[in-house]
Parts: C-alpha cells; structure tokens; sequence
C-alpha cells in the first residue's frame, strides 16, 4: 500500500463530559475511497468533522490525525481555515439547505478559490464554469448565474461537490452525501464521486449509514459503533469474512427477510377506480385561472383482504398525495374510492364510517406524537372514530392488549413519548393503528427513518401481526429492499401514474418497464456475503 | 431557573405588589395636597418626596401601579382573546379566502400604531383609560394572531396532526386539542412582552393626556406634571420614569427567563 | 421583480383604500353630526347649520368620502375649522419637523443597532455579548419621552449643550435645525436602537446555525468571514421588517416627543386639533400617519426582493 495521505491515530473525542469517540484510527492513502459507517450515535460523522476541524465547541480531542506530514489537531485556527477548502473539501448531507440562498451557484463555487487567494478573479471565474462543467452542470443549459433555489436537490449537492473540488484538494469527505436524495439521483451522484477520484487522484473519506453504498463503493471499509471501530478492512476481504458479531448483525439486518404468512384467497377490500387528483397552482395573474397541477392520474387498482401491497416511487412521484385520498382526508376530483363498497369521501366531507376501518403509520418517530400526551392517551386517539367507545376497564383493556401486541408493557400506557426510543415510538405509533382493529392499515415510510438493526425488529413485528390479526396494508416507500420483503403485490408509481403492478418477486427478477428498471439498476444492492437469506 | 426570571419575577411581583396594597392601604391619601409640604426631596416621612400640591409621590406612585397594570393586563387580555382564535382559524384554513380576510386585516391595523387609534378614538370619543385601553388592546390583537398563526402553522405539518385528523377529529377540535396546548408557552412568552409595551403605551398616552384622566393616578400624568419643574424639582420625574423602568425590566427579564425555562423542557420532549 | 413590485403596489392601494374608509367612518360617519360635535353641546342650531353648509355635510356620506379621498389624492386636504387655513398648508409647515426627525432617528438607530447586533452575535455567550445584551435589556424599559425629559436635564438645563426645545426653523440653515432636532431623535432612537440590536443578533445567531453557514466554513473562511460574507445578509431579511414597524413607531413616537422638546410638528398640531374639536384636521393628520407608515411598508417589501432572490423569482 502507497503512503497514507490521512491517518487518524487513537483519536478521542468528549462534547462536555459525554465520550463520543474512543481511540478511533484509521487511514486514507490517495485515489482510495474509505467508507466509515455504523448505526446513528456511532460517531462516524464527529470523526469527519474531527478531520475538518468544525466540532463543536465545547468539544475537546486526543490522539493524532495527520494529514500528509502535519497534524491537524495541533494546527490552530488560522492554519486549519487555509488547509479546509485547499487540501480537504467536504460533501454533506443536506444539498437543500447547504448552500447560501441570497448568492448565485458560481459566485459561491468562485468563493473556496477566492478565499484561499489561489487565482486571480477571472482565472477563478474560468475554473468555477470549469468544475461546474465537470460535476454536470454545463454552463449553457445550467447559467451559472443561476440561484439555488431554481436547482434541484440533486443539482444542488453537484454545486456543493464543485465547491469541494474547486481546488482539486487532497482529500475529499462526502458525510451522507446521497441519503436525502431519490435513488436514481443518488446512482449519477455516487457515479460522479467515483469518476472525480479517479480523475483527480483523491482521497475519499465516505460517511455513510447505508451498507449497499458502502459495498458499491469503498476500497476499505471501516465499522464503528458508539465510538469506536469495531472492524475494519478491505472491502473485498471483510465481505468474505466478517469477524466481529456486530458487522455481521449490521449486515445481516440490512438485507433483512421476513417471513410473511400466505394470503388468503383474493376477495376485494379497497377499490381504487380511475382516480385524479388536483392542486390549484397559486395564482399568478390576478384575472386568470391559476391552472391545476394533477398530482395523481387516472390511478386504479384493487387490494384484496389479507394482502400485503408495495406503493413504490421517488418523491414527488404522487404516493403521499394518494395516501391522503385512501385516507379519505382530501376530495379527488376524478373516479371513487371504496372500502368495503364504501366511498371514503362522501360530498363535501370524509366518510367517518368507512374511516374507522382504516389507519396509518407514519414515518417521523419524533413527529407523529403530541408531545404534551400521555401514550394511553396517544393511542386512544382514533377511539373518537367509534360511536360507542370502551370505557374504564374495557378502556384500560384494549391499551393494555394493543401495547402487548407491538411488544411493549402495559405499564408504558403511563409514560410521556419522550422516554422512548425512536423505535419503541414506532411502536406506539403501530399500536394507536391497531387499537380500533382497523381493516386496512397504511404504512408510510414507516420504517425509513430507523436503523437498520431496529428496522429489521419492526419489519419482523409486522409479519407477527400478520399472523395474529390478519392485516391487511399498503406500505409505502422509496426503499425497494423493504418493499421488496414484506409485499405480496406491488405497484410502480411515476408522475403521477401507475406504470407497473404485478407480484412483488416478478416485478423485482423481472421489471418490464422501462421506469422500474432504472430504479432497481439504479438501488445499490448488496453483494451476495453468505449472512443474508438472499 | 436563570437568573434573569428569578429577577423578573421579583421586580414584576414588587410593583405588582405596591399595586394589591394600595387598595388596602398607603402612606398618605394619594389625593390629599398640603401645600405647606410641597415639592420636598425624598426623605423619612415622605419617602419619594411630595410633588407641587404636597401630595405624597409614594403613595400615587402605589395607585398610579393600579392603573399602568389593569390598562396593559386588559388590553393584552383583548388582544389575546381575538387575536389566538383568529390566528387559529387563519391557519387551520391556510391559503383560504378567510386567511387572507384575516391576514389583511392584520396588516391594516398595523399601519395603525396604537397611538394613532388613540387620537383617533379621542377625537371622537375623548380621552380616558378606557379609551386607551381599546387603543393598545386592538394594537394587540394582531401581534397575537401573527405569532399564533405561524406556531400553528408549523404545527399543522407535523405528523401528530396528521394522526388526529385520521382519528376524524375537526379541525376545530385539532386546534383546540393539539395546537392551542403545544402554542400556549409562545404565547405566555409574548403576553409578557406585549404586556411590558402595554405599560410603556400607557405611560405615553397618559403623558400627552389621551390616557386615565384626573383624579385617576398615573405616572404617565405625573412626568407630564413634572416637565416644567424637571430643573428645581428632579426627582419629580425622576422616580415616576424609574418606577415605570422597573416595571417593564422586570416583565421583560421575566419573558426572557420564562422563554428559556419553557424551551428546554419542550425540546426535551421533543427529543 | 416587476410582477412582484406591481402586486405590492396593488395591495398598497387597497391599503390605503380600507385605511381611509375605517378613518373616515370612525370620524365621520359614527359619532353622529360633525358640525354639533365640533361646536359642542351649547351651540346654536343656525351656527351647527352654517357649519354644516361649509363643511359640506348636506351632501350624501358617500358622496362626502369620495370627495374628501379625491381632495386628499390631489393635495386638497380641505379647510380648518378653527383657524380658517387650508389643511394642506398647516400640514405641510408641521411634516417638515416631523418626518425629517422620524428619519433623523431611524437613521440614528441603525447606525447604532447594526454594529452592536453583529458585534454581539459574533461573540455570542461571551462578556462583551452579555454586556451588549444587558443594556439593551435597559433600553427597550426607558420610555422615549422620559428618556428625552432626562437629556434635557442634562444636556440643556446642566451642560448648555442643547437649546431646551424649541425649532430653529430650516431658514436658519440645515445645521441649526438638525442641531434641534439632535436630542429629540437622540430620545427616538435609542430605545428603538436597542430593540433593532436585539432582532439583529438573534437574527444572525439562526443564521449562524443554517447548514450553509457551515459550508461556507467547509470552504475555509473564518468564523468572521463566513459571518459577514454569508450571515449578514441572510439575517437582514427578519431585521428589515422590524425596520419597516419601527417606522411607524418613530413616527407615533416623534408625536409624544414633539411635546417634550416643543417642537412645532404634527403632534402639535394634532393636540391643538383634539382641544379645539378640529376633525379635519385630526382627520387628515392620522390618513398621512398611516399613508407613511404604508408606503414605507411597500419600500420594506421591495427591499426584501432586493435582498433575496427567492422572491424575486417567485411570482
């Protein structure tokens, strides 16, 4: 192996008095991608910015990170200020907020070359159009005069990753540089990284939490877990032989199984006929109909009770829009909604009684609870659909029954959300579904905000419920994997339409449209390692 | 608890204090002249001094709390009981044609300072407290509207409102149930400092006489009494101006203080 | 931009359209007969009649309003009462102490505010932003007008500083008016000062903590540069609006200092107005008062535009 260009030795971090490294070491030699990655609270993204210098303030660091011959925990201010930019650029998460909404995208790529004095303003305007260029933003279709708000997520994180290699740096640290984004943008970004660090012969230290990445990706991979690493090694040997248990369960979780009951024989439950619907775009002109923007169109299908249907698609693609419609929350302005032969929508307002026979599970495991409630109060709350309610004892019975189901004690019927986990609020949040014995339950995104290892536990509840209730559900998300484990059925949703339906396993071995294909091409998949049941 | 609410609270409760005793009790009859005594310094047996009748500054400075607290508590009480529901309603119909009713009608009355509704009410109606109550009170209704509209709004994205609304639960109810609770330290906060202006604008519009008018004590009154004597008699204006900074130093210390003593445990219900 | 600027402009119109038709029925319309009113309870009904001939109320009240609506547009702000005067004319003389001191002291305020509210915020949680941050706690309690008694005190009556009030008149030279207007703006501005310090730090603090502040920090500014170079202009779309009410307060403000300093202004003028019953006058006075505050409202959201391009584009 060639000389290390970065080299973390034993490095420990405390924010206050919390530990939140301990003795963390690894390298970076040039032209290599090493990816760190763990469960969130295993400090992988405070060892990246322990390398950038931008921890927080109370923040105090032991050990050595040495890029090239220097150590850049004994530099202080002013020389980390010229080294950041210059020598080590940085990728985050979030393109949509990450850059400066009042300047133009090339005044800020010109910035990282004007701060560090490197050009002469016109050669810095050259370069700028150059590596704007290079990241897939051409000047003639994308001026760089050009706002960030008038650029997509995707276009954005490219202004971001021009800014970063502006000066060709050394090193180059991408922390989650592709999880807020849709999985096809996600393969063009991951593709462009790749080629700028066989182009530039760069470093690339790659923060990811999602192992199919990392496997795609990185010549050398690095497992940490609260603070510290429990494994590391070439990408190739580690997936061949894992030693420590906690890689092995992080890796197994992540290609998760479950094991789904048999449907029963097909007899319809939801009847989803020829459906639109529209938004009002704002009004533009004071005296002329704004228009419409059809979020959803002409979109038809049947679920049949006790199956299990996928609803696929990239955001904006229309699932959440048809989700509030089978909730029955917002009017359609074409075709009908039944459940049980009940229109969800009746006139002007929902239909309460074919609401009671439905619930849904959200995605935000902090979002989705009133704060200032009690759980037994929180999962009580679709009790206001019944006419006649539980009361007392039959109160205290359903909580009770509802919050064993999900794995939880009675107990917990006392406790405020707060002091719970994020996926024990999961949990919960499936318990409030449950506890009116709905017929139809939708799952949106309900297991995407959640680690691995917890998402696989909640995954491995729903085939349990499966089994003890008989549900019936629609589960929505952008992740195929998951999708992929616990549907019977699943639909492709792209602009608003349904461009593909059919059994999950066919639609999966054997995608017909052309949408579909490019989005299971486009999903990084982990290779075969012998953990996973695939 | 920081320093600054245990402050607030303390220079808030001692006005509110003077303010409670006075109907029970003070030094001197707050309108009783003796001219033989006027215009005396501070001292033991009068200890804010007398003014130009002899009358106890003490004493009006107890009686004239009475007045800046009960003109700022009801116009803030105005404000807060039109502008929350208003606020409520605008955001539970969001881009609605009663959003931009109400949302306009905001920003008409904020291109009326309350100064300005003042003179034009006593233009019309003439100069008293009530008057200047209904002046400061419709000045607030706004300000709570604005603030209650943009917590709610936020609020109405969130996933837990989501959740209610599949529970089949009104919007009118959501807002009461789940909004109102989770809004209501924002606005103990804001109360605090509207209530804080509410003293300042009692204090101006008593000193140009828009506001109580004689015998009713105020200290507004007792500057604009004690302008042509500032050069022999200082502390005539002196102590009515520092009674009036207390008062507003400790609600503002307090809203400071209540702000930071109510986040935390939010966020940390929250995390 | 354009489209935008023509929709602000449209809804200053219907501003100022709602405005006078609120200030026109409170005077008008509800109190019953303006000319009684204005003459009081013991006067004759042939001098109430006379009145009402001349202050035209034999006219329907719709009528009235446009009339007075259209004078307004044109400048004809029509006759006063009491002093048998066009309104214009006595307005005019006043809005020349007036507004150049609501201006005096905006400018005093920001001047003051900006460099206090950025010196803070950089040193958040440190000694000197303490410091900062406890005399403008001082500042938003002191009540303007008492504020301006107490520089009077000092600077007039002890030091001879200042003339005590009174207003030099602009035919004595720019200098010797600004000089009497100093203290009266001097009073205006710093409790709004202290107020404008307070939103520009806290302003500046949510900037700091926005994703792209750490960009920017990624990109190898300093903790300064990123601060001017990427926070200041963020911040100063929250501060511009509190700039455009403090107009307005000023404004209101300068009325109640007038009194203090015996400026002859619009307070003044309103006061006299009020005591002598003259509801054109008083009329005509608070329709300018919300004109201003109007306008400048309207200049506000042109700024915002200017300051951020997400508005521009937008419709």
């Amino acid at each position: 192996m060639t000389e290390s260009l970065l080299s973390i030795s034993d490095l420990s971090l405390e924010i206050g008095a919390l530990p939140v490294l301990k003795g963390v070491s690894l390298s970076v030699a040039p032209g290599e991608i090493v990816a760190v990655t763990g469960e969130s609270g295993s400090g992988k993204s405070m060892t990246a910015l322990s390398v950038m210098g931008l921890l927080p303030e109370r923040a105090v660091t032991r050990g050595a990170i040495r890029l090239g011959d220097r150590d850049l925990l004994a530099l202080d201010e002013d020389a980390m200020c010229a080294i950041r930019g210059r020598d080590i650029g940085m990728v985050f998460q979030e393109p949509m907020t990450a850059l400066n909404p009042v300047r133009t995208i090339a005044d800020q790529v010109m910035e990282t070359i004007l701060i560090h004095r490197a050009m002469a303003r016109d050669a810095a305007r050259d370069r700028a159009r150059e590596v704007l260029d290079r990241v897939g933003l051409p000047a003639d279709r994308f001026p760089p005069s050009r706002y960030p708000h008038e650029l997509s997520g995707g276009q954005r994180q490219r202004v971001v990753i021009a800014m970063a290699i502006a000066l060709r740096p050394k090193l180059l640290i991408a922390d989650e540089p592709t999880t807020a984004l849709d999985v096809t943008t996600q393969a063009q970004i991951l593709d462009l990284l790749k080629g700028l660090v066989a182009d530039y012969g760069m470093g690339m230290l790659m923060i990811t939490h999602d192992l199919a990445v990392v496997a795609d990706m990185a010549d050398r991979i690095v497992v940490m877990r609260r603070g510290q690493v429990v494994e590391a090694g070439s990408t190739r040997a580690l997936l061949a032989n894992m030693r420590h248990p906690y890689t092995r369960m992080l890796f197994e979780a992540s290609v998760h199984a479950v094991d789904l009951p048999d449907p029963p024989p097909p007899a319809p439950l939801l009847q989803v006929k020829g459906v639109s619907r529209d938004y009002r775009l704002p009004r533009r002109r004071l005296f002329r109909d704004p228009g419409h923007f059809r979020a959803v169109r002409n979109v038809s299908f049947v679920l049949n009770r006790g199956e299990r249907l996928g609803l696929v698609g990239e955001s904006g693609c229309g699932k959440s829009t048809l989700t509030r419609a089978i909730l029955g929350l917002e009017p359609v302005q074409e075709g009908e909604i039944l459940l049980d032969g009940e229109p969800v929508w009746t006139g002007h307002r929902p239909n309460l009684a074919v609401r009671r026979k439905m619930q849904v599970v959200f995605q935000d495991p902090y979002g989705s609870f009133n704060p200032r409630h009690r759980v037994e109060r929180l999962i009580t709350e679709p009790f206001h659909l019944l006419d006649d309610p539980p009361k007392g004892a039959a109160r205290r019975a359903a909580v009770a029954e509802a919050l064993r189901a999900v794995g939880l004690s009675p107990e917990d019927a006392g406790k405020y959300i707060h002091e719970f986990s994020g996926g024990q609020r999961q949990r919960i949040a499936i318990a409030r579904a449950l506890i009116i014995r709905p017929e139809l339950i939708l799952f949106d995104e309900a297991v995407s905000a959640l680690d691995v290892s917890v998402r696989a536990q909640i995954l491995d509840l729903l085939a349990d419920l499966c089994r003890e209730y008989d549900l019936t559900y629609i589960f929505i998300s952008h992740d195929l994997s998951v999708v992929r484990s616990v549907t019977d059925r699943v639909l492709v949703m792209k602009a608003g339409e349904i461009v593909e339906e059919g059994a999950t396993e066919d639609v999966f071995s054997a995608p017909r449209h052309p949408y579909t294909r490019a989005l299971i091409a486009a999903a990084p998949r982990l290779p075969d390692v012998g953990v996973g049941e695939r | 608890m920081s320093r600054n609410l245990i402050l607030g609270a303390a220079l808030s409760s001692l006005i509110l204090a003077a303010a409670l005793i006075s109907f029970v009790w003070t030094p001197y009859d707050f309108a009783a002249m003796n001219i033989p005594e006027k215009l005396q310094t501070p001292n033991a047996r009068h200890w804010f001094g007398t003014d130009h009748f002899g009358r106890d500054m003490f004493s009006m400075i107890m009686v004239g709390a009475r007045t800046s607290i009960a003109v700022a508590l009801v116009a803030v009480g105005i404000g807060m009981g039109l502008g929350v529901p208003l606020g409520l309603a605008a955001a539970a119909r969001k881009g609605s044609w009663l959003d931009e009713v109400i949302m306009r009608g905001n920003d008409l009355v904020f291109a009326f300072p309350s100064l300005v509704i003042a003179i034009l009410i006593t233009a019309v109606y003439g100069a008293g407290a009530i008057n200047a109550i209904i002046a400061i009170g419709i000045f607030n209704i706004p300000v709570f509207a604005r603030i209650t509209r943009g917590a709610a709004l936020s609020l109405w994205e969130r996933e837990f409102i989501m959740a209610a609304r599949v529970a089949g639960k009104s919007d009118a109810r959501i807002s009461v149930e789940h909004i109102l609770p989770n809004v209501v330290n924002l606005l103990i906060v804001q109360g605090t400092i509207q209530f804080s202006l509410g003293i300042l604008a009692e204090a101006g519009l008593s000193y140009v006489g828009l506001g109580a008018q004689p015998p009713t004590p105020s200290w507004g009154r007792m500057l604009a009494d004690a302008q042509t004597m500032v050069s022999f008699a200082p502390h005539l204006a002196l102590i009515p101006g520092l009674a009036i900074i207390v008062t507003v130093l400790g609600l503002n210390l307090m809203g400071d203080g209540l702000r930071d003593w109510l986040d935390p445990r939010i966020r940390a219900a929250r995390a | 931009m354009l489209r935008y600027s023509l929709k602000r402009l449209a809804s200053l119109i219907v501003s100022l359209a709602v405005a006078s038709l609120v200030i026109f029925s409170v005077v008008e319309v509800a109190p019953g007969d303006p000319a009684r009113f204005m003459l009081g309870i013991n006067a004759q009904p042939d001098t109430v009649a006379a009145l009402r001939a001349e202050l035209g109320l034999d006219v329907p009240k719709w009528q009235r309003y446009l009339d007075w609506v259209g004078g307004m547009a044109t400048g004809d702000f029509g006759t006063s009462y009491t002093y048998r005067t066009p309104v214009a004319q006595m307005v005019a003389d006043r809005l020349w102490v007036s507004l150049p001191l609501a201006l005096y002291a905006l400018m005093l305020s920001t001047l003051i505010a900006f460099p206090a509210g950025i010196f803070a915020a950089a040193r958040r949680g440190r000694p000197a932003d303490a410091a900062v941050m406890g005399v403008t706690q001082l500042g938003i309690a002191i009540p303007n007008f008492w504020f301006a008694m107490m520089l009077v005190l000092i600077f007039a009556i002890k030091l001879r500083l200042f003339g005590a009030g009174g207003f030099a008149g602009w035919d004595k030279g720019a200098w010797a008016a600004m000089k009497s207007l100093t203290l009266p703006a001097v009073a205006l501005a710093l409790p709004q000062a202290a107020i404008l310090a307070r939103v520009m730090r806290s302003a500046l603090l949510d900037v700091l903590g926005e994703d792209y502040m750490r960009t920017a920090r990624a990109k190898g500014l300093s903790r300064r540069q990123a601060l001017w170079r990427h926070g200041v202009r963020n911040a100063l779309i929250p501060v511009l609006t509190i700039i455009g009410l403090q107009f307005s307060f000023l404004l209101a403000g300068s009325i109640i200092i007038e009194q203090v300093f015996y400026l002859p202004g619009l307070g003044r003028l309103v006061f006299q107005a009020i005591s002598s019953r003259d509801l054109i006058v008083v009329e005509s006075v608070v329709m300018l008062l919300v004109f201003a505050v109007i306008v400048v409202n309207f200049l506000v959201d042109l700024a915002y535009a200017a300051v951020d391009p997400r508005l521009r584009s937008r419709t």
